[in-house]
């Protein structure tokens, strides 16, 4: 699904190196999980696959089911499946959720060739979908994401992943900011979405979440590079010691 | 030669040749005091504090320049609308293509034929509440309009009037100039929507003057279209009184120069006065300023200014808004707000906030922004698979919306939408 080989990036304005030589291979139906130290990486990660501005590949590559994402515009790659779970979703004031979705459902359609959903047939998914994730018509009628709490904005975030359907997802410390009762509604929500044709790519912290969302792989990353890789037990380790052991190890 | 010669000289130069059109006693003299008031202040020019950040010069030359047409299938605004019709073509006002004068709980007039009366309720607004407005900031284009309007039309609402009135101005005659006059009364309790729309002349010259009697509502939203090289200058006087609402919204596509000056004077306890107004500007050659003056000389009023600019490729944008808290004016709570979004380094927007109060028990607040699209808010709407040009289409209304909410009837804020859709799809 998603392959990494020897991604290195460092930032356009200032020559920092943050990935120092990635190698990830995520096969469909899986769900890998990357932990690791702040400052480690993790999210540069997320941001270059997704096609951010403001990084600079320098060495490597990345493809989506056999093709090149790094050289796609990041409209593109959200047509060809690719879908990042925000750490901060972006407040957009003056715009309804609802037609936001819809928009953005309808132009990925668009441009995979496919036919629009008709304003009845989008209705009756969204209301379906929103339900399942406590989202109400309320929530949906708002401007995207203002005046949500940290919870509601998380949840709008799973809405718009099953929604759109990707087949890669990427999950961005989803569990920050969330309480326990949230965290739990987010986790069901992702966990109905896993499918053969699906694959995660869950970015976090905490192995809290990962007791929700249960990972086939585990990577533990740092200063740029993923340092080990385990089975789900590598989180509990993570949990249990911190990374000081894990880096000392590899070290 | 001294400045203050070369102004009257410029004066003389533009009045000469000018003919009042003779009607009743009392019209003939609100003109020619009007004419008066034209000679004693001048035709106003760059050097003047007022219009600093305007050149009034293609406003205030002898002959008007030129204004091609611009054509597209759009098709007329508010047409789903019920509401009453009535067409200026250039400036004339065209009873063919009007609906009938007749509509339920107001009565409607051609200026002209008002003027011919001896006894008309125009008679105690027109030029009057212009004159007022003359103080303290001079406002000599808009007394030349009074001097000279050609046309215009009354209404008086009497009743709560369902049916919106809706004065179309189309624009046909590229070197058209145009100088329009209106007159509203809303009577005690009344209420009346009016609905402005259309280019109207290469150059127009445009008042409205609004008298609004105790618990009376008026409500006003205008759409100044389209033609890219049209020019215009207008002027909204409006008298408020105890317990009544004004509320008034422009939305501006194009023309190389707009000037839409609003004044507002709230006398009467308990009431609310709201203006506000989005604009489109692309182009090196699209100037468009907004100025405003807010005076409260009542207690307990409330007051909102909120306008909001999108501007690309060297587009100009020019604020001044100004609230006055008389002395007394206790309990006033005053609001201005004025954005503008710039679409590239070339745009530019200046803003002139004011607030001069005289009372100690007041809210007053006022801010003024200039930004970028957000780079944030743009990758993130791309990252859902909307396309570069959508999400800054999306952003951009996104940006106007506040604007917009102003409109108090969704209909009609949704007709503008429409259109500000469309005028984006067009410039993207």
């Amino acid at each position: 699904m998603l392959e990494i080989k020897g991604l290195k990036v460092k930032l356009e304005e200032e020559d920092k190196q943050i990935l120092k030589g990635v190698d990830l291979n995520i096969e469909p139906g899986t769900v890998h999980a990357i932990m690791g130290p702040n400052g480690s990486g993790k999210s540069t990660l997320s941001y270059v696959l997704s096609g951010r501005d403001g990084y600079e590949v320098t060495d490597g590559a990345a493809s989506l089911l056999g093709e090149d994402v790094l050289e796609m515009e990041p409209e593109e790659r959200a047509a060809a499946g690719l879908f990042l779970a925000f750490q901060y979703p972006v407040e957009i004031p003056g715009g309804g959720n609802m037609t936001f979705l819809r928009t953005a459902v309808n132009a990925q359609r668009k441009a995979r060739g496919e036919e629009e959903l008709s304003a009845g047939d989008f209705l009756k998914v969204v209301r379906e979908k929103a339900k399942s994730l406590k989202i109400d018509a309320d929530m949906l009628k708002r401007p995207v994401n203002v005046g949500f709490s940290g919870g509601e904005k998380k949840r709008n975030e799973i809405l718009q992943m099953a929604m759109l359907e990707p087949k890669m997802c990427i999950l961005d410390e989803t569990d920050s900011g969330l309480d326990v009762d949230a965290m739990k509604l987010v986790s069901e929500g992702v966990n109905a979405l896993r499918s053969e044709g699906r694959a995660f790519l869950v970015i976090t912290h905490y192995q809290r979440l990962l007791d929700h969302i249960k990972p086939d792989v585990v990577h533990i990353m740092a200063d740029g590079k993923i340092v080990k890789s385990g089975g789900p037990e590598l989180a509990l380790e993570v949990e249990n010691n911190g990374y000081a052991d894990i880096l000392a190890e590899v070290a | 030669m001294a400045l203050a010669q070369l102004k009257t000289d410029a004066t003389e130069a533009r009045l000469a040749g000018a003919v009042l059109p003779e009607a009743a006693a009392w019209a003939n003299e609100a003109r020619a005091s009007a004419l008066a008031r034209v000679r004693q202040m001048g035709l106003p020019t760059k050097r003047d504090e007022y219009w600093k950040y305007t050149d009034p010069t293609t406003l205030t030359a002898v002959d008007a320049p030129e204004a091609a047409l611009f054509v597209n299938d759009e098709g007329p605004l508010f047409a789903d609308v019920d509401r009453l019709r009535i067409v200026f073509v250039d400036g004339v006002f065209d009873p063919e293509a009007s609906d009938d004068l007749q509509s339920e709980g107001v009565e409607v007039e051609r200026l002209s034929d008002a003027m011919q009366a001896d006894i008309h309720w125009v008679k105690d607004i027109y030029g009057v509440l212009e004159a007022r407005g003359q103080k303290p900031v001079e406002r000599p284009l808009a007394a030349l309009n009074t001097a000279l309007a050609t046309d215009g039309i009354v209404i008086r609402a009497t009743a709560k009037v369902t049916k919106p009135i809706n004065f179309i101005y189309l624009h046909q005659d590229v070197a058209s100039d145009a100088v329009l006059h209106n007159v509203g009364k809303v009577v005690a309790g009344a209420e009346v929507t009016l609905l402005e729309t259309g280019p109207a002349a290469a150059r127009f010259s445009k008042q409205l003057e609004v008298d609004v009697a105790e618990g009376g509502t008026f409500h006003h939203v205008r759409a100044q279209g389209r033609d890219h090289e049209r020019r215009a200058i207008t002027h909204c006087f409006a008298r408020i009184a105890a317990n009544s609402s004004f509320k008034s919204f422009t939305l501006t596509f194009n023309g190389v120069l707009t000037r839409n000056e609003c004044v507002l004077e709230i006398m009467g306890d308990d009431a609310v006065a709201h203006v506000a107004g989005a604009c489109v500007g692309d182009g090196k050659d699209f100037h468009h300023d907004d100025t405003v003056f807010v005076t409260h000389d009542a207690v307990n009023c409330e007051s909102r200014q909120v306008f909001k600019k999108v501007l690309r490729n060297g587009a100009t944008g020019v604020f001044q808004g100004k609230i006055l808290v008389k002395e007394g004016a206790q309990k006033t709570d005053g609001y201005q707000i004025s954005q503008s979004l710039l679409l590239d380094d070339d745009s530019q927007f200046q803003a002139k906030p004011e607030l001069e109060i005289y009372a100690d028990d007041v809210a007053c607040s006022h801010g003024s922004t200039s930004g970028a699209i957000d780079e944030t808010a743009l990758f993130y709407l791309r990252s859902r698979g909307v396309a570069l040009a959508d999400a800054r289409n999306l952003l951009t209304l996104s940006f106007l919306a506040e604007a917009l909410d102003e409109i108090e009837d969704s209909t009609l804020a949704d007709a503008l939408r429409d259109r500000l859709e469309g005028w984006l799809a067009r410039h993207s």
